[in-house]
């Protein structure tokens, strides 16, 4: 097996009496795209928080591409390789889509016409090729969630943490949005996704894991994970995955619906 | 580019001017408002283009002010060298100041509140302590040459000040087309997204700061030498520290030409309102302040930015019934 990109051992996070995030260890290999899901409020981000350097943790360690990153601030996580995307997007509203995705691209481009060049050719592989001067304020919720994901994208990053860049989206958008993200791990970005729209982490991801009240509960591939009577009561409560079961023959089917559901 | 052609017409056209006239009003009047455009432009590096609103900017132009008198005074420098230590020692208490408030992350009101309280403290020790010659001051005695910065025309203080606004412009047109700059904008528009694509918000302020505290330290020096004298309440107190932020405010905070169109405004306004009401005293202070409040009211983008506030007030309607169907497709960025 090939050493893993991002690693994570015996990883905690407390916030006074609240236990976020407890002892987590995982893997991401090079090349992969994998997502990251749990029911609202199971510290998915901020385990993002933790591994990208916004967050330090109590315990537990974080390597990535192999060096220790534990703590190490925001940055310099980035120099290194490592860029995150924000849940609520976090445009510069006052610059142009093109100034904010050259923001990313200065990171590796000293250049300020080479980066908004830079800028201009991540805006098309998103789609964003047609609003680059329009200010980034201007822009509709679809729209944000591209511009995050390019500016991110615009670091040259090895690997892409992704929070839930499909909430907020409408079916045709998400649809739109799928093949993007893909096109972004086919280009040789590892990507890890926090997800709530299961029909994309059905779709994209080759590996799952699943965070619930601050703990790792499960983890393989999508189905296999959705089927996972701990996961499905995670998402819905106890006792439902019997019941689940008794009331659906073969219980596979309802289950991977499910968390769906539940977001 | 296009800045660089702006900056040198500029030049032109206020060498122009003051080579045209011989009225010492009218150049006194110039010199004192491409001086007050260099302090509002040194406020804007940090506080337009960077976020951070200072109170306290009269902290990095008395340090100016002191240091081009001591320099002279006590060690018997020239008056160009001077300047140049007056800028490093300017620049430098932005080093301090920056890097004791930013390590700490101080922000929005705090960070008003430090730097004011920084500028105050300066005030208290220029006082107290010898070398600055305490409550009395020091005074510059008059040796009018070009080769101690004391110039026996008008024009040549004009010379003076359009040298160092020109410097100023072209600083912060730099900002505007580099990566410091880019991420200098970045930090003030959203620090976690900055931090995000790698940007050191901590290492940015420093040097914007840097910069902001030696354009306003050659604001500092050139008072020295215009007036001659200098004294810790004129040097630290907030006089100086508010009319650097208004003029940049009301001219348009993180613009090229905000800073220099609302120094030009400020002055005139200033100037007409003592002259109409120069009898009446207070009178001129009043009109001043209410249009003050009226500009930072009605036009919140600042002089430069009005077209776009009008344009907003006026396109609300339309702007609204826009954004109810754009919401329906919802596909609108492909």
């Amino acid at each position: 097996m090939t050493e893993p990109l991002l690693s994570l051992r015996g990883v905690s996070r407390a916030f006074g009496g609240l236990r976020a995030v407890q002892d987590v260890s995982l893997d991401v290999a090079p090349g992969t795209l994998t997502a990251l899901i749990g029911p609202n409020g199971a510290g998915k981000t901020t385990l993002f928080a933790l591994m990208s350097g916004f967050l330090r943790p109590d315990s537990g360690s974080v390597r990535f591409d192999g060096r220790d990153v534990t703590g190490l601030a925001p940055h310099l996580a980035a120099r290194a390789g490592m860029t995150r995307t924000f849940q609520i997007v976090q445009p510069f509203a006052a610059q142009t889509v093109r100034e904010n995705i050259a923001v990313g691209a200065h990171l590796h481009e000293a250049r300020r016409a080479a980066a908004l060049a830079a800028a201009t050719e991540v805006a098309e592989r998103v789609g964003l090729g047609g609003q680059l001067d329009r200010p980034a304020g201007d822009l509709t919720v679809a729209g944000r969630k591209r511009l995050e994901l390019a500016r991110a994208l615009a670091t040259r990053p090895k690997l892409l943490l992704l929070d839930e860049v499909l909430a907020g989206l409408n079916p045709q958008e998400i649809a739109d949005m799928i093949p993007v993200v893909r096109g972004i791990a086919a280009g040789g970005v590892t990507v890890l996704m926090i997800e709530h729209v299961m029909q994309a982490v059905m779709n994209l991801a080759g590996h799952v894991w699943v965070l619930a009240q601050g703990r790792l509960i499960a983890q393989g591939a999508p189905a296999q994970v959705t089927a996972d009577p701990a996961v499905i009561e995670a998402y819905l409560g106890h006792g439902t995955a019997a019941r689940l079961r008794a009331a659906v023959p073969g219980g596979a089917p309802a289950a991977a619906d499910a968390p769906g559901a539940a977001s | 580019m296009r800045d660089a052609a702006a900056i040198l017409a500029f030049a032109l056209a206020v060498l122009g001017l003051a080579f045209t006239t011989d009225s010492g009003v009218a150049l006194t009047f110039l010199t004192m408002t491409l001086y007050a455009a260099l302090l509002a432009q040194a406020w804007n590096v940090l506080g337009g283009f960077g976020g951070q609103f200072s109170f306290g900017h009269a902290l990095f132009f008395g340090t100016g002010a002191y240091v081009q008198a001591i320099a002279q005074l006590t060690f018997g420098l020239n008056a160009w060298l001077a300047l140049a230590l007056a800028v490093a020692a300017a620049a430098m208490v932005g080093a301090l100041v920056g890097a004791l408030t930013f390590r700490y992350g101080l922000r929005g009101s705090y960070f008003a509140l430090v730097t004011l309280a920084f500028a105050e403290v300066f005030r208290i020790l220029a006082v107290s302590v010898d070398f600055t010659g305490g409550g009395v001051g020091l005074m510059v005695p008059l040796r009018e040459s070009a080769a101690n910065m004391q110039f026996g025309s008008r024009r040549g203080y004009l010379m003076l000040a359009l040298g160092f606004v020109v410097v100023a412009l072209a600083l912060t047109a730099w900002l505007r087309h580099s990566r410091f700059g880019a991420r200098l904008q970045a930090v003030r528009d959203n620090e976690d997204a900055a931090r995000a694509v790698g940007v050191d918000p901590f290492g940015i302020k420093l040097g914007a700061i840097v910069l902001s505290g030696g354009l306003m330290g050659a604001g500092g020096a050139f008072y020295v030498q215009v007036f001659q004298y200098i004294d810790p309440g004129i040097a630290f107190g907030p006089a100086t520290s508010v009319e650097a932020l208004v003029a940049a405010i009301v001219g348009g905070m993180g613009t090229l030409w905000g800073p220099v169109l609302g120094a030009l405004v400020l002055h005139v306004l200033a100037e007409t309102t003592r002259n109409l009401f120069g009898q009446l005293p207070g009178l001129n202070m009043v009109i001043y302040g209410t249009v003050l409040v009226l500009i930072v009211t009605f036009l919140p983008r600042g002089l430069s930015g009005a077209g776009r506030s009008v344009r907003d007030v006026f396109g609300k309607r339309t702007a609204a019934s826009a954004s109810t169907t754009g919401i329906a497709p919802g596909r609108r960025d492909d």
